[in-house]
C-alpha cells in the first residue's frame, strides 16, 4: 500500500472506530445506538432548515481547523485557537455595537478587528517561542484562560455590568436574506463564503508564495532552514500571527453571523479544541480541513437532535470526537496494523 | 479590618483552595519527570471530581462519615484507569502526547456529563450530604497567630496534600525509583542501556499522575463545590500544570506555586470583602496564575528546565 493511501486511511479508520466506540457506549448505558445515529443523521440532513444550520455550524470549524493546520504546517502547535476565537468574537461584536457606519466599511472593519485580535493573541506565544524558546503549547493554553477572563470582564464593562452586549448594528451583520430563504429560514449567513475563501487563502499562502515555502521548510527542519538563510524566528512569529488571525475570524463568524452579540462565558466554546481534531483529520491541508470541518460541524449540530429524538445526551458526540482524536493521534499503531495486514496478504499470495 | 484579620481570613482560604492543586501538580511532576507530557491533567481531575461525587451520593448511607475518604479511593482508581489511555497512546502507540492529552480532556468532560445525564436525568448532580469535616487541631490551634492561621477549622485533606508533596520529594530525589524515573525522563536511551525498563517506568509515572489528579479532583468537588456539573472543574487542571512549571518540575516548588495560586484563587473569590483588594478588578486576580506562568516560562523568574526527553516517545534503537 502506498504511503499516501495509508495516510488517508488513518483518519477514515479513526472516524469509524470513533463511531463504533460511541455505539458501544450507547449500548452499555442502555440506549439504542441505531436510534441514536438515526437521530444524529436526521439532525444533520433532516430537512432544508437543518442542512442550513449544519452549514452554519461548519463555518467556524473551517476557520478553527485552518488555524490549527496552518500552525502545524510550520511545526507549531496552536492550542490557543480557543482563546484567539474568544477575543476575535469579542472584538467583532464590540466593533459591531460601538459604532454605526455604512455596511461597506462597518462589516469589513468588524471582521478585521476579529482577525487582528486573534492575531495579537497568537503573536504573544509566537514571540515567546521565537525569542525565549518557550514552548507554545503551554503559553497558548494559558492565553486561552486569559482570553476567557479578559473578554468576560470587557463584556461586563461594555454592557454596564450585564452578561451580554446588545445586538450588533445591521451594518456589521453577516446575515443573508437570500441564504436564509434558501434554507427555510435557518441562521445560515455569508460567513461560509468568507470561510471558504480563507481555505483558498491558506492554500495560496502555502503553495504559491515564498512565505509559504519558508513556513513549510521551518516546519520540516528548523536547522536546515536557518542554514539556508531563512529567518526562522520571523517565520515562527508570522505563522502564529496568521494562525491566530484565522482563529479570530472564526470568532467573527459567531459574533457577526450566528449570534450577533457576545455574552460572557462560564467555560470554553470547544470550537477551538475541536479545531485540533479538524486539522488532524484533514492531514493539515486546506482541502482536508474542509472535510474535517464538515464532519465535525455536522456531528456537533446533528447531536442537538439526539436528546429529543432518541433521549440520548448530546455529549455522546463529544465522546466520539475525543475518541477520533485519540485514534488519529495514535496513527502509528493503525499504520503498523495496516502494514501487517498488507504483509499477510502478500504471504497468502 | 486589621492586617492580621485579613491574614486570618485569607491564609486558611488559600490553603483550602490550594490542596487539590498541590496533588494534581505533583501528579504532573511525576509524569513529566518520566518524559511524558500530561496536558490531560484537567480531564483526569474532571473524572476524579465526578467519581468522587458519584461515589459519595451512592454510598453515603452505607459508609457514613468515611464516605468522602472512600470516594477519594474510587476517584483515584477511575482517574488511574483513564490515565492508562494516555499512557497507551503516548508511550506504546507513539502518539503526540499533547494531542493525546487534549483527547483525554475532551473525553473526560464529555463522558462525565454524559453519565451525569444518564444517571441523574439532568445536567448536574445533587449536593452531597457526607462532607469532609473541618476541625481545630488540638493544642496547635491554640498557638497565638500561627494557630488561627494554619490550624483552626482546617480540612484533613489539606494536610494530606502537603504530606504528599514531601513524600513525592523524597521518592523522586532520595530513592532508586526516583533516580530511574528522572533518568528515563532525561536520557531514556542511557537509562535503557543501564537496564531500566523505560516503557514500564513511564507507564508507572503516568499512572501515578492519574491517581493523584483523581484524588485532587475528588477533593476539589467534595470540599469546594459539593456537587458535579460541567463547570465544576474549569481550568484547575491547567492551573495545576501551571503550578508544576512555575515550581520548576520540583514537588516542593510545585507545592509552593500551588499555594500561591490557591492564594490568588481565594483572593478572587473572597477579595471583595477585604479592603484595598476589593478595589482591584477581579479579572486581574483571575488571570494572575496564567500570566505568572507565562512570565516564569519566559525565564524572567530564573531559568527552569523541563526534563530533557519530555514529550518525546522513546523508540528503542533510535538515536
Amino acid at each position: 500500500m502506498s504511503n499516501r493511501a495509508t495516510n488517508l486511511l488513518v483518519p477514515i479508520i479513526s472516524v469509524i472506530l470513533g463511531l463504533l466506540v460511541g455505539a458501544v457506549i450507547m449500548l452499555v448505558s442502555g440506549y439504542n445506538p441505531l436510534e441514536g445515529y438515526a437521530a444524529l443523521w436526521n439532525g444533520i440532513f433532516g430537512d432544508l432548515y437543518t442542512i442550513g444550520e449544519t452549514i452554519r455550524q461548519i463555518t467556524p470549524y473551517l476557520l478553527a481547523g485552518l488555524a490549527v493546520a496552518f500552525a502545524f504546517r510550520s511545526g507549531l502547535f496552536n492550542i490557543g485557537v480557543e482563546g484567539q476565537l474568544i477575543v476575535g468574537w469579542f472584538a467583532a461584536a464590540y466593533v459591531g455595537v460601538a459604532v454605526e457606519l455604512p455596511k461597506i466599511i462597518h462589516l469589513p472593519l468588524a471582521i478585521l478587528a476579529a482577525a487582528a485580535a486573534g492575531a495579537l493573541w497568537g503573536f504573544v506565544p509566537g514571540l515567546l517561542k521565537a525569542k525565549f524558546h518557550v514552548h507554545e503549547v503551554i503559553v497558548t493554553i494559558m492565553m486561552n484562560y486569559i482570553a476567557l477572563h479578559v473578554s468576560n470582564a470587557l463584556i461586563r464593562t461594555v454592557s454596564d455590568g450585564g452578561d451580554r452586549t446588545g445586538n450588533i448594528f445591521a451594518s456589521a451583520s453577516l446575515r443573508s436574506d437570500f441564504l436564509e430563504e434558501l434554507t427555510d429560514f435557518s441562521r445560515l449567513h455569508y460567513g461560509i463564503i468568507i470561510a471558504l475563501a480563507m481555505v483558498g487563502v491558506m492554500w495560496f499562502i502555502l503553495e504559491k508564495t515564498t512565505l509559504g515555502f519558508e513556513l513549510k521548510a521551518v516546519g520540516f527542519n528548523q536547522n536546515a532552514s536557518k542554514y539556508a538563510g531563512m529567518n526562522v524566528n520571523k517565520n515562527i512569529i508570522l505563522a502564529m500571527v496568521i494562525s491566530g488571525a484565522f482563529a479570530g475570524l472564526a470568532g467573527a463568524m459567531e459574533a457577526l453571523g450566528t449570534f450577533e452579540y457576545v455574552s460572557s462565558k462560564g467555560g470554553f466554546t470547544g470550537i477551538g479544541f475541536d479545531g485540533i481534531a479538524v486539522a488532524l483529520l484533514g492531514l493539515n491541508t486546506p482541502l482536508g480541513v474542509v472535510f474535517g470541518a464538515t464532519l465535525f460541524g455536522s456531528l456537533k449540530y446533528g447531536a442537538l437532535n439526539m436528546p429529543n429524538a432518541a433521549g440520548i445526551p448530546i455529549e455522546i458526540v463529544e465522546i466520539v470526537i475525543a475518541v477520533i482524536i485519540f485514534f488519529v493521534a495514535s496513527g502509528y499503531i493503525i499504520r503498523l496494523l495496516l502494514l501487517r495486514a498488507a504483509a499477510k496478504k502478500k504471504e497468502a499470495k | 479590618m486589621s492586617f492580621l484579620d485579613v491574614l486570618y481570613f485569607i491564609v486558611p482560604s488559600a490553603i483550602f483552595y490550594a490542596a487539590p492543586l498541590i496533588l494534581v501538580a505533583i501528579g504532573g511532576v511525576f509524569s513529566e519527570k518520566s518524559g511524558v507530557v500530561n496536558i490531560g491533567l484537567e480531564g483526569l481531575m474532571v473524572i476524579g471530581a465526578f467519581v468522587g461525587i458519584l461515589f459519595n451520593l451512592l454510598f453515603a448511607d452505607t459508609f457514613g462519615g468515611a464516605t468522602p475518604w472512600l470516594a477519594l479511593v474510587a476517584a483515584m482508581l477511575a482517574a488511574l484507569l483513564l490515565s492508562l489511555l494516555h499512557a497507551v497512546a503516548s508511550i506504546s502507540f507513539r502518539a503526540d502526547q499533547v494531542v493525546s492529552g487534549v483527547a483525554i480532556n475532551l473525553l473526560a468532560a464529555a463522558l462525565s456529563i454524559y453519565l451525569v445525564k444518564s444517571i441523574f436525568g439532568k445536567g448536574q448532580t445533587d449536593f452531597i450530604t457526607e462532607r469532609f469535616s473541618r476541625y481545630n487541631v488540638p493544642f496547635l490551634s491554640d498557638i497565638p497567630v500561627i494557630g488561627p492561621l494554619l490550624f483552626k477549622s482546617v480540612y484533613n485533606t489539606s494536610f494530606f496534600a502537603i504530606a504528599v508533596a514531601f513524600v513525592a520529594w523524597f521518592v523522586i530525589y532520595k530513592t532508586p525509583f526516583g533516580l530511574r524515573l528522572r533518568a528515563v525522563g532525561e536520557h531514556p536511551m542511557a537509562a535503557d542501556t543501564m537496564g531500566i525498563n523505560v516503557t514500564r517506568m513511564r507507564y508507572v509515572a503516568v499512572m501515578i499522575s492519574g491517581a493523584l489528579a483523581g484524588i485532587g479532583g475528588a477533593i476539589y468537588s467534595q470540599t469546594i463545590t459539593n456537587d458535579f456539573g460541567h463547570a465544576t472543574i474549569n481550568g484547575q487542571g491547567f492551573m495545576a500544570l501551571a503550578a508544576m512549571i512555575f515550581g520548576k518540575w520540583h514537588p516542593l516548588g510545585a507545592m509552593g506555586a500551588a499555594l500561591f495560586f490557591g492564594f490568588a484563587q481565594s483572593l478572587s473569590i473572597v477579595g471583595s470583602r477585604i479592603p484595598y483588594i476589593s478595589e482591584i478588578p477581579n479579572v486581574f486576580l483571575l488571570i494572575l496564575p496564567y500570566v505568572l506562568t507565562i512570565i516564569a516560562l519566559a525565564g524572567f523568574i530564573g531559568r527552569a528546565n523541563a526534563p530533557l526527553a519530555n514529550g518525546k516517545p522513546y523508540i528503542k534503537g533510535q538515536r
